[in-house]
């Protein structure tokens, strides 16, 4: 069966445009620049909110072509690699640029992901029909952190050692399995060279094929039912009767490609600040311990992970211990990451945006943001740093005030979620506009 | 190419057919799958470094640690002095697990002194709450500090602030669910062997 004539219109002349064509007579070169870029038609009123998306696709590439530099040198083998780290910094020429390249651009990703997800909290971006792009982005966030926690183990810094022991036993801590499920994940009875080995593995090119797979999803479940815009109300809705385009859509080539070169831009001068100037980041992106090399033997006096995975370490800890198991915490962890899963059907509102929500659901996304930069900040900071409850209270006497302070503000986090049903539905929300409002 | 013929088809039979080719496929998907995983268990060469470590009691002086590395983890042998031991016995009502009832250990080493001689505690240096490496911190009282004036001498991790006395048994309301872990070991004179029941 012979395709119908493509058109061919509208093409440069000369070789470029021949050139063009013969592609496209054997490839749907048109017809994919078309429906992703130059006729996707995406909502007029982007705001400054929306930088985050295309700006996490730049990191991506960034981490993928700095990550591939670092592995002609780095050795993955407990003997060799913290050394190798070392001559990468020191020896290898611009070692330390693409190594720092690397260190930084791991945070940045963390930094540009949770913006971008909570502009879909603060916009409704997960509500129906873009359940699928929210589901695919959470399992993006979470190979993210698979990703990040693999490839810390790989400097073999004692960080690195000791954040990978807590990580895998808290594997350990699963009943019936658990030591058994442990030793499997390190290949070992400890953490050695055959967790490091495979870790990297894992790290250079396990996770990152899969990663590429779920944005692709990502962005083709996206451009299969459009972008949602800070307004929260559809523009395919209102079509041109003639050309069947959104009235508030335009193409996204050029007009947000352009508009994401400036974001990219801006986001390059705050990237090669840090790289340049604070590449460790006072001890948050690169933390001091790990230049310390790896010692199986001695713990270092305080453990904290690195910043992103923070809010969820202080919940870990919060936890006490239950039925002589440490698996509680583990639990509630875990849980902290999947509850993001059921967010679609959670929300109950009417409208989508923040700018129509009534003040109940404004109130609770303030809390959630709260208690997640309060966790955050707890989980890199001994428990101890609040001191302790007066020993004459109740109950609570002699408890670290931090640990309190973590136990509540997990419990808001998680009713965020669990009372979402309820407080959205009955919500005073605002009548959303017809049309897109700027 | 003629139209694709459909007379004569059983359709119960043809979903019999890919139901059991779908099934015989995905059984050999799974049977690949196992080399691969196991690929992933301790290797011969882990397993040998696992064999068990020997120590010669008579250089450890009263009061001193020593830690040697068995299966890549830090084990203590504690010489522990009679003031330790006096000590020890006055904190069960501080314990979580004081007689070490839900703890692991082997049979010989479930008893008050957690060890085969009290005199000498072997014990796994690794925290039962999620595998860090705790401290000694054999001080007592004010002397030990940050730790409190109570302090009755032990071991303090810190990743999540656990503590523990000098038998490797947890206080109360700490992060660590259990004591530490006693490794099988065996005495003979003064010949330690830690890894085997055995001497």
């Amino acid at each position: 069966m012979a395709a119908a004539p493509k058109n061919h219109d509208n093409l440069p002349g000369g070789i470029l445009g021949k050139a063009i064509i013969w592609v496209d007579d054997r490839f749907p070169l048109l017809e994919n620049w078309k429906a992703h870029l130059s006729e996707y038609y995406a909502p007029k009123n982007f705001n400054f909110w929306y930088y985050f998306g295309s700006l996490a696709m730049l990191v991506l590439v960034l981490q993928i072509v700095t990550g591939i530099f670092l592995t002609m040198n780095y050795k993955p083998d407990a003997a060799l690699a913290f050394a190798s780290v070392e001559y990468i910094m020191r020896d290898v020429p611009w070692g330390w640029l693409i190594r720092y390249m690397h260190s930084t651009g791991a945070s940045m990703f963390f930094v540009v992901v949770y913006l971008h997800m909570f502009r879909g909290l603060m916009y409704g971006s997960y509500r129906k029909p873009r359940e699928l792009i929210w589901i695919f982005g959470c399992l993006i966030y979470l190979t993210l952190m698979a990703e990040a926690f693999f490839g810390y183990l790989l400097p073999w810094g004692q960080m690195s050692y000791w954040g990978a022991q807590v990580i895998i036993n808290l594997f350990a801590t699963v009943p019936f399995i658990g030591e058994d499920l442990a030793v499997w994940i390190r290949g070992d009875y400890n953490v050695g060279d055959a967790t490091l080995n495979r870790f990297f593995a894992f790290h250079v090119i396990a996770l990152p094929l899969v990663l590429l797979g779920l944005v692709a999803a990502h962005i083709l479940a996206l451009h299969e039912v459009g972008s949602n815009n800070p307004d929260g109300v559809e523009i395919k809705k209102n079509k041109d009767p003639k050309t069947g385009t959104p009235l508030d859509g335009i193409p996204f080539h050029p007009y947000y490609t352009v508009k994401d070169i400036v974001g990219v831009v801006v986001f390059l001068m705050i990237f090669t600040v840090i790289v340049f100037f604070m590449p460790e980041m006072g001890g948050y992106f690169l933390e001091y311990n790990n230049f310390i090399p790896a010692d199986p033997l001695k713990t270092p006096e305080h453990i904290a992970p690195v910043w992103y995975f923070t809010p969820f370490y202080a919940m870990l800890r919060a936890v006490p211990s239950m039925f002589g198991s440490q698996f509680p915490g583990v639990a509630v962890m875990g849980a902290a990451t999947l509850i993001l899963f059921a967010l679609p059907w959670l929300d109950r509102g009417k409208v989508k945006s923040i700018r129509y929500r009534g003040p109940v659901y404004k109130a609770w996304l303030w809390a959630f943001v709260v208690s997640f930069l309060i966790l955050g900040y707890l989980g890199v900071v001994p428990t101890t740093v609040w001191g302790q409850l007066p020993k004459g209270l109740p109950l609570l006497g002699g408890m670290d005030t931090a640990t309190l302070v973590a136990r509540l503000l997990t419990i808001v986090y998680f009713l965020f979620f669990l009372l979402m049903p309820w407080y959205t539905k009955n919500d005073k929300e605002l009548p959303e506009p017809e049309r897109v409002t700027s | 190419m003629s139209a694709i013929v459909e007379e004569g088809v059983d359709p119960k039979k043809r979903r019999l057919l890919t139901i059991a080719t779908a099934a015989v496929g995905a059984a050999g998907a799974a049977s690949v799958a196992v080399p691969f995983l196991f690929s992933m268990k301790p290797s011969a060469r882990a397993l040998a470094a696992g064999a068990a470590v020997e120590v010669d009691l008579s250089l450890l002086e009263p009061g001193q640690q020593i830690t040697v590395e068995w299966r890549g983890a830090p084990v203590w042998v504690l010489h522990r002095t009679q003031d330790m031991l006096t000590q020890l016995a006055k904190n069960d009502g501080f314990l979580a697990d004081p007689a070490s009832g839900s703890s692991k250990q082997p049979e010989y080493a479930k008893n008050a002194h957690r060890s085969r001689d009290p005199k000498y505690l072997v014990v796994k240096g690794v925290c039962t709450h999620l595998g860090c490496s705790p401290t000694k911190r054999s001080e007592i009282g004010a002397a030990a500090g940050d730790l409190g004036a109570d302090w009755p001498g032990g071991y303090f991790c810190p990743c999540h602030q656990s503590k523990f006395d000098l038998s490797g048994r947890v206080f109360k309301g700490m992060p660590a669910p259990t004591n530490l872990e006693i490794p099988p070991y065996a005495i003979a004179g003064t010949r330690l062997v830690v890894g085997d029941d055995k001497a």
